[in-house]
């Protein structure tokens, strides 16, 4: 038997699972009827599933170290197909013919699943600028989500604002916020950092679920106007078919933006930063300003995609910020390949789409998303797409002959 | 006064749990520098095994302090298989890589523990008996400290007193504070820095376990959510006192746990965890490395 | 000639350890000096206090700058220190190992450039002018220093040799005065460590830069230094040409103390 040894531990592995789940996966105890329901079948589904996870596992380990691959094969198919323009032209073209028709083919439904999507991609296109970029470890980042939706829907209430006005002031506004939280918490390093910003976004939820008088609880802020089209009234689908070129737009434009600063002088010292915090100082460059701007810059698309979210669905509540969202959002950008504009959108639109559209699974649906989490990250832990350094091309000049 | 001294200790009792809660993030961040998300999640998973042989055994006819003996151990040892297995499985493949990915990793496991148990049991509250043994004794000083606040304080402060005695004295404990350290130097010395590392997750896990064992008699209910807001909480008091630093994570529990019932009792009851938050910026802002962290004037 | 540095009465306090203690230190415009002694001598320390990176417990560091009063950098940020145009190296190397070896060169180019946010969204003329010339220049430093076949490799894939050139090619970039190089000849083979020499000699002869170096090679610091400091326990225990050096009898006893490194010259 070629495989004798793996199946052994493969057993052992699934004895050992059994053991573990039992109490948890064949034992149910109803105290106040006094019943104790014995499963004893899930042993069996729990058996196969690690037997056969842990064999493959195995296998897999066993093939990497015997056939080390050279690392340019290691390029996933996908990425070698970014690198090449006679490869990615027509599928642009394609995406963008895919995009341009979807809203008319898709049902109501689709269409808005789609808008959430790209509402994600731009939430995680703005964490990439703090996490991706920056190195700054944000486990808060709903909390600027929060505020633009949040100004939207109470700017909106109380003085009447339009979603025009409001979709810059959002963003704005959840850049003050950023810097105000900012301020006195980027000088702590790494994790103290993840923390604090968890913190301040626990405290901003859990005032806007007791302060009634500012945010209307936990009940929260319904009707929501939805963006308006130069006056003319929409229907709902049509609204939303509307909303959706809208977001088309704003996420091209975003990427249009993150791509731009990417490739500057900010951009440049937002990696280093990343890369040495010491050394890019040494090098000249102010620390607090640096992390100051990204933290800022990534708050404020949080703040654009907040309003837009909030005119989406024109119903807010506290509970669509919590700590999970965030959590969420830097699976995006841990997923997609810290600091690549396409990683993190192919990673927002499976993060978002494939659950849905995985709704047979019913409830089994977050425990495969933990499960896939886990299972990315052991299998491709920089991420779908390893961001590529850019070339240059010079003429060596006359110094070089002297040499 | 009265209230005061209640309020006061409120805040004991909840920090105390805290407190051994933080332990496990604390011992793991000192370690492997991962906030091991999942930690809450075992505290949850112990809470439901001692609920299940908690319940088979009263249904026995078994009563008193034979059950809650039975269902600790039990719990404690499951939550201990259970810290072990998570850390093969999720982190020990990523030891090399960035640190983002075993946290993301961990966030991942910490979804799936919680769907896990909500699927396999139950998305309700169930009633959590109360396991804590009655004695004349505790009857006798109950006019100024509640049984169960007795029996919580008193537990917790001698689990953490034997951890320190582990820790300061036997040979696995100056290995783990070496590998805390200097992970290299540690491995140079020839400390098995897997076992280490596995070791750590069991103890960490088996304090979590009591930890979960206590609060769900004190409460009385539990659900698959539990884990999670405890488990913030523990790591918030575990930054608090400076992370990485055991003494640290006990003082920053108490805290926290008095912050919490001081804020509550005086101020407003709906705002409990942003007395939490609130003291944590405070420090950290005034203490970038913690109430008891060491400071991180790092060596160029 | 002018002085660039003087570094008065330097303390710089551990806890309990005197890291520095009482260090008196000058460099003249244009000059290369040395700074030697054991390990743990504190070298590296007054380094970290010129450059930002520790606040020096007391003491003075002035830096002088053309038609203007001397400067003291005590306490100054890390990055307003390279402004004023003193930049350094490290002793273990601190690259920028997910960037390109270009892209390292032009962080350095950071201090000298200008625009921001809104530069980079929009990119006017000016932001397009300065990007193009940080390129040039950085690419013309690589030149310079023969690191021009590596420009578009990760800094982290370079041999340990052209690692060390690089960190020097960064500093360069920020066009400072005054040049900190911390061992740059520190894992090099000799051949290599003949080219830094070279290079190091160029670098003075072009650019009148200052330069103070910290190195164990006694052979290059005798080729290339003016003058030489010698630290051992944080105090001064000599300084002078490296003839005087050679021959003072607390330096020889202070090498000797330690067994390796015995042979001075
Ligand atoms: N951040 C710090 N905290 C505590 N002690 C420090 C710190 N930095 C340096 N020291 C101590 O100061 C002394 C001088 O160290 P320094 O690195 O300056 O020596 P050095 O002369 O550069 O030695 P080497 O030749 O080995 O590089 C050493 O005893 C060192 O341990
Ligand atoms: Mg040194």
């Amino acid at each position: 038997m070629k495989y004798a040894p793996e199946l052994k531990r493969s057993a052992t592995i699934a004895l050992w699972l059994i053991l573990l789940t039992f109490p948890i996966m064949v034992i149910q105890v109803n105290t106040i009827e006094n019943i104790v329901v014995w499963r004893w079948m899930n042993i069996a589904g729990v058996g196969t599933v690690a037997f056969v996870l842990s064999f493959l596992w195995q296998i897999y380990q066993h093939r990497k170290t015997e056939s080390p691959l050279p690392v340019s094969a290691h390029l996933p198919a996908f990425q070698r197909l970014l690198a090449d323009p006679k490869l990615y032209r027509p599928m642009l073209i394609f995406i963008a013919a895919f995009a341009l028709v979807f809203p008319f083919t898709a049902s109501h439904y689709q269409i808005n699943i789609m808008s959430t999507a790209l509402i994600y991609i731009m939430l995680g296109l703005g964490l990439n600028i703090e996490v991706g970029l920056a190195g700054l470890l944000d486990l808060g980042y709903v909390a600027f989500y929060a505020v633009g939706a949040y100004s939207y829907a109470l700017l909106n209430y109380h003085f009447g604002l339009g979603f025009w006005t409001l979709l810059p002031a959002g963003a704005l506004l959840a850049a003050f916020f950023g810097i105000l939280v900012g301020f006195p918490v980027l000088r702590l390093r790494g994790d103290y950092l993840a923390i604090v910003t968890l913190a301040f976004a626990e405290i901003l939820r859990l005032v806007l679920e007791n302060w009634n008088a500012l945010s209307f609880g936990p009940s929260g802020i319904s009707n929501i106007p939805r963006p308006g089209l130069f006056g003319i009234e929409l229907t709902l689908e049509q609204s939303a078919v509307y909303m959706y070129f809208l977001l088309i737009a704003l996420c091209l434009l975003t990427i249009f933006v993150i791509y731009r600063l990417q490739h500057s002088r900010i951009g440049r010292a937002w990696v280093a930063l990343r890369e040495d915090e010491l050394a890019c100082q040494a090098m000249g460059i102010d620390k607090t300003r640096a992390k100051l701007t990204a933290f800022a810059l990534g708050a404020t698309w949080a703040g654009m995609a907040g309003v837009l979210f909030a005119a989406k669905t024109t119903f807010i509540n506290p509970a669509s910020f919590t700590f999970m969202e965030s959590a969420m959002i830097l699976a995006i950008v841990v997923l997609g390949g810290m600091g690549s504009i396409v990683g993190v959108i192919i990673a927002a639109l499976a993060i978002i789409l494939l659950p849905e559209y995985l709704r047979v699974l019913g409830d089994y649906r977050m425990l495969l998303f933990g499960a896939a989490l886990i299972g990315m990250m052991v299998f491709r832990p920089r991420g779908l797409i390893t961001p590529s350094s850019r070339t240059y091309v010079f003429q060596p000049s006359e110094h070089q002959e002297r040499t | 006064m009265n209230y005061f001294w209640d309020l006061f200790l409120g805040g004991l009792t909840r920090g105390s749990i805290y407190a051994l809660i933080a332990l496990g993030y604390t011992m793991v961040y000192g370690i492997l520098q991962l906030i091991n998300f999942a930690h809450g999640e075992i505290y949850m998973i112990a809470a439901f095994t001692a609920l299940i042989v908690a319940s088979i055994l009263t249904m026995q006819g078994l009563t008193g302090f034979s059950v809650l003996i039975l269902a600790g151990v039990i719990a404690i040892l499951y939550a201990a298989a259970y810290g072990f297995t998570v850390e093969k499985i999720a982190y020990k493949p990523l030891r090399q890589a960035s640190r983002l990915s075993p946290l993301i990793s961990a966030i991942g496991m910490s979804i799936f523990l919680q769907n896990y148990v909500m699927l396999a049991q139950t998305s309700d509250f169930l009633p959590f008996p109360n396991l804590l043994p009655q004695s004349e004794f505790l009857d006798s000083i109950s006019a100024w400290i509640g049984p169960s606040d007795f029996i919580i304080i008193v537990t917790s402060s001698v689990v953490m007193i034997a951890l320190s005695l582990l820790l300061k004295f036997t040979k696995m404990g100056r290995a783990m504070r070496a590998t805390a350290q200097d992970r290299e130097m540690a491995m140079l010395t020839g400390v098995s820095v897997n076992r280490i590392i596995s070791r750590t997750f069991i103890i960490g896990s088996a304090l979590a376990a009591i930890g979960g064992l206590l609060i769900a008699s004190h409460v009385g209910r539990i659900n698959f959510y539990i884990g999670f807001n405890a488990g913030i909480k523990a790591f918030t008091a575990a930054v608090l006192g400076g992370i990485g630093s055991i003494p640290g994570a006990m003082l920053g529990g108490l805290v926290l746990g008095l912050a919490e019932s001081f804020g509550t009792g005086y101020i407003s009851s709906d705002y409990e965890s942003v007395f939490a938050f609130t003291i944590l910026i405070l420090i950290l802002i005034l203490k970038p490395d913690g109430i008891l962290g060491r400071s991180s004037q790092q060596k160029v | 000639m002018d002085l660039i540095l003087d570094i008065k009465n330097l303390t710089m306090n551990f806890g309990g350890l005197k890291a520095l203690d009482g260090v008196n230190l000058h460099i003249r415009q244009g000059e290369i000096a040395a700074l030697i002694g054991p390990n743990g001598a504190g070298k590296t320390t007054l380094f970290n206090c010129l450059t930002g990176i520790y606040a020096p417990s007391s003491g003075d560091i002035l830096l002088y700058q053309p038609g203007a009063k001397p400067k003291r950098l005590n306490g100054l940020k890390i990055n307003t220190i390279t402004s004023l145009g003193v930049a350094r190296t490290f002793q273990n190397i601190r690259l920028f190992g997910g960037m390109t070896v270009l892209e390292n060169v032009m962080i350095g180019r950071h201090a000298r450039s200008k625009s921001g946010i809104l530069g980079a969204i929009f990119r006017p003329p000016a932001t397009r002018v300065e990007e193009k010339a940080i390129v040039d220049k950085s690419y013309a430093i690589l030149e310079y220093i023969d690191l021009a076949p590596y420009v578009n490799e990760l800094a982290k894939n370079l041999p340990y040799g052209a690692q060390r050139r690089l960190e020097i090619a960064r500093a360069l970039a920020t066009e400072p005065r005054l040049l900190l190089l911390d061992e740059p000849a520190a894992g090099m083979n000799p051949q290599e460590t003949r080219e830094l020499e070279g290079l190091l000699v160029r670098l003075q002869a072009d650019h009148e830069l200052s330069i103070l170096l910290i190195e164990h090679d006694m052979k290059l610091v005798m080729n290339l230094a003016r003058n030489i400091f010698v630290l051992d326990y944080g105090e001064e225990i000599a300084r002078g040409t490296p003839l005087e050096i050679r021959h003072n009898p607390a330096v020889i006893k202070a090498y000797l103390g330690e067994e390796a490194d015995a042979e001075i010259g």
